[in-house]
């Protein structure tokens, strides 16, 4: 004997409904982590691919040694530096030298009190114009594991400075961007926003000077994001 | 049963139900799956954040102090625009023990505010409690005041603890427009040399005090001195790192009496160009 038309709808209808909850309950949480599972992949990859492009410029041992001179605290007075000389093999190439000395810098002294930058930064991207400034794109951890202070970020950027321009006389400024970003200040205090003089005997360049990437020398960014900005007047004279 | 309805009415209700519930369970699987794109979305917004100039930068013109040479030199400097940095959500140095540079700068401005109106000066500043006002904001409060001079009150996270360090701003390039008007980005240009003068005494008055600190003035590129149109200096205590926070305390007043007897003795020194955008 069959069962009653409205008797069968419920039973259908009962049983759909305890098939979508169960197969909500089972495949939400698996949808979530297969969700998971290939953000993390992404973020892997994308972190592979960031180490494959900042990776340091190895040093090239048929390049000639040439004493380098690098520029770390001073051990007798930690507010001033003092130059370091270090026996390098450095490309000939201003650019790779420029890579080599700075990521020497980045290494630290010998005595890792004498260290002026962050063990964790990295330089991500190096180039040079044809007017001579240098473009030195920095990770993240420059701006975020320097000791945050006047002194300590004054430092920090002449002991870039000072060492370009005891190595690398085609270098005449420097402008300092962070992950590929123009910022405002290193870490709260000094001024990244202009370009910081190399060789005294250049005269300083614009505050937000328009620039264009060389030709075949950019590295991990594609084109530096300095504005013109020559901001409009504000102050009156009476 | 289910409702007390018809059993007529039953098998149209568990279809309805039914139906709600497949909405339902569409609805979740459709957020779990909307939610991690989205998160990855805001990431990728982020990281290709393009930053802006300020936007205050080109609004209203603001008059200056010794640009406006007569009636400063009629009145003289009158004013003290004490700037204690950070604040908010920006904490500056941080110390052993919980010291924030944010904090401890309010207490070291409160006691140079009462050292320097014991001097007779107004003193005007740029925060009040904990918040963080814009390099620009902070700036604009000084470059609103007539006859005044700029101090930005900082703690370091490294240095000789117990030292005391006064900055200038490194050289700008002077820049006038054809209309007498100086460029925002450029406020200090003009007042290097009487900033120079300012932090040399201050500088003085502090290391009388506070032996190991310098003997003169340094120079920093410093944000802060950058777009500020007067005589500004930055002063840096060292350091949030000492053992403990009563010895940073113990520096306030001796800091506030050295920065007021500097500012006093500069007051005779302030003495404006006849001409504007000529750096003094």
């Amino acid at each position: 004997m069959t069962p009653p038309v409205k008797e069968r709808w419920k039973f259908w209808l009962t049983t759909l409904l305890v098939f979508v909850v169960v197969g909500a309950a089972i495949s939400v949480p698996i949808i979530r982590s297969r969700m998971k599972r290939a953000a993390r992949l992404q973020q892997q990859t994308e972190e592979q691919a960031r180490r494959e492009l900042v990776q340091t410029v190895p040093m090239n041992p048929s390049d000639p040694r040439v004493k380098a001179k690098l520029f770390w605290l001073s051990d007798s007075d930690s507010s001033a530096l003092a130059p370091v000389t270090v026996e390098l093999p450095l490309s000939s190439d201003p650019v790779l030298r420029s890579k080599q000395v700075l990521n020497t810098l980045l290494a630290g002294p010998v005595d890792v009190e004498l260290r002026t930058l962050p063990p964790d930064a990295v330089l991500l991207a190096f180039y040079i114009l044809p007017d001579g400034t240098a473009i030195a794109d920095f990770s993240e951890a420059l701006a975020t594991s320097i000791p945050s202070g006047i002194a300590s970020e004054q430092l920090a950027v002449d002991s870039m400075a000072r060492t370009l321009e005891a190595n690398v006389p085609e270098v005449k400024r420097l402008k300092i961007l962070i992950h590929g970003q123009e910022v405002e200040t290193l870490a709260g205090h000094v001024d990244l926003t202009g370009t910081f003089v190399v060789h005294a005997d250049t005269t300083p360049g614009p505050a937000n000077p328009v620039a264009a990437p060389a030709a075949g020398k950019v590295g991990a960014i594609a084109a530096p994001t300095l504005t013109a900005g020559s901001s409009a007047v504000k102050l009156a004279q009476q | 049963m289910l409702l007390d309805v018809g059993n007529s009415q039953r098998p149209r209700l568990l279809f309805i139900l039914g139906i709600a519930f497949l909405f339902l369970a569409g609805a979740m699987m459709t957020h779990a799956l909307q939610t991690p794109s989205q998160t990855q979305q805001s990431a990728r917004s982020e990281s290709s954040q393009i930053p802006t100039p300020p936007s205050g930068q080109s609004a209203t013109p603001v008059p200056t102090g010794p640009q406006s040479s007569a009636q400063a030199s009629q009145n003289g400097l009158s004013v003290v625009v004490l700037d204690p940095a950070h604040g908010g959500t920006d904490l500056g140095a941080r110390g052993t023990g919980g010291i924030q540079e944010s904090e401890i700068v309010m207490e070291f401005t409160a006691e140079v505010r009462k050292a320097l109106e014991q001097q007779g000066f107004q003193v005007v500043q740029t925060r009040q409690a904990n918040d963080n006002p814009s390099f620009d904001d902070r700036s604009a409060i000084a470059n609103a005041q007539r006859n005044a001079v700029f101090i930005t009150l900082h703690i370091a996270s490294t240095g000789l603890p117990g030292t005391v360090r006064v900055y200038v701003n490194s050289d700008l390039p002077a820049v006038t427009t054809a209309n007498g008007f100086i460029p925002w980005d450029r406020a200090q240009a003009p007042f290097l040399g009487l900033s120079r003068k300012l932090g040399d005494l201050v500088q003085g008055m502090l290391t009388q005090r506070f032996k190991g600190s310098p003997d003169t003035a340094q120079s920093a590129t410093i944000r802060q001195l950058r777009t500020t149109a007067a005589p500004a200096i930055a002063v840096e205590v060292s350091s949030v790192v000492v053992n403990d926070r009563a010895d940073l305390d113990h520096m306030a007043s001796g800091v506030a009496d050295a920065i007021a007897r500097g500012v006093a003795a500069f007051k005779p020194l302030y003495v404006v160009p006849t001409t504007g955008g000529v750096q003094p």
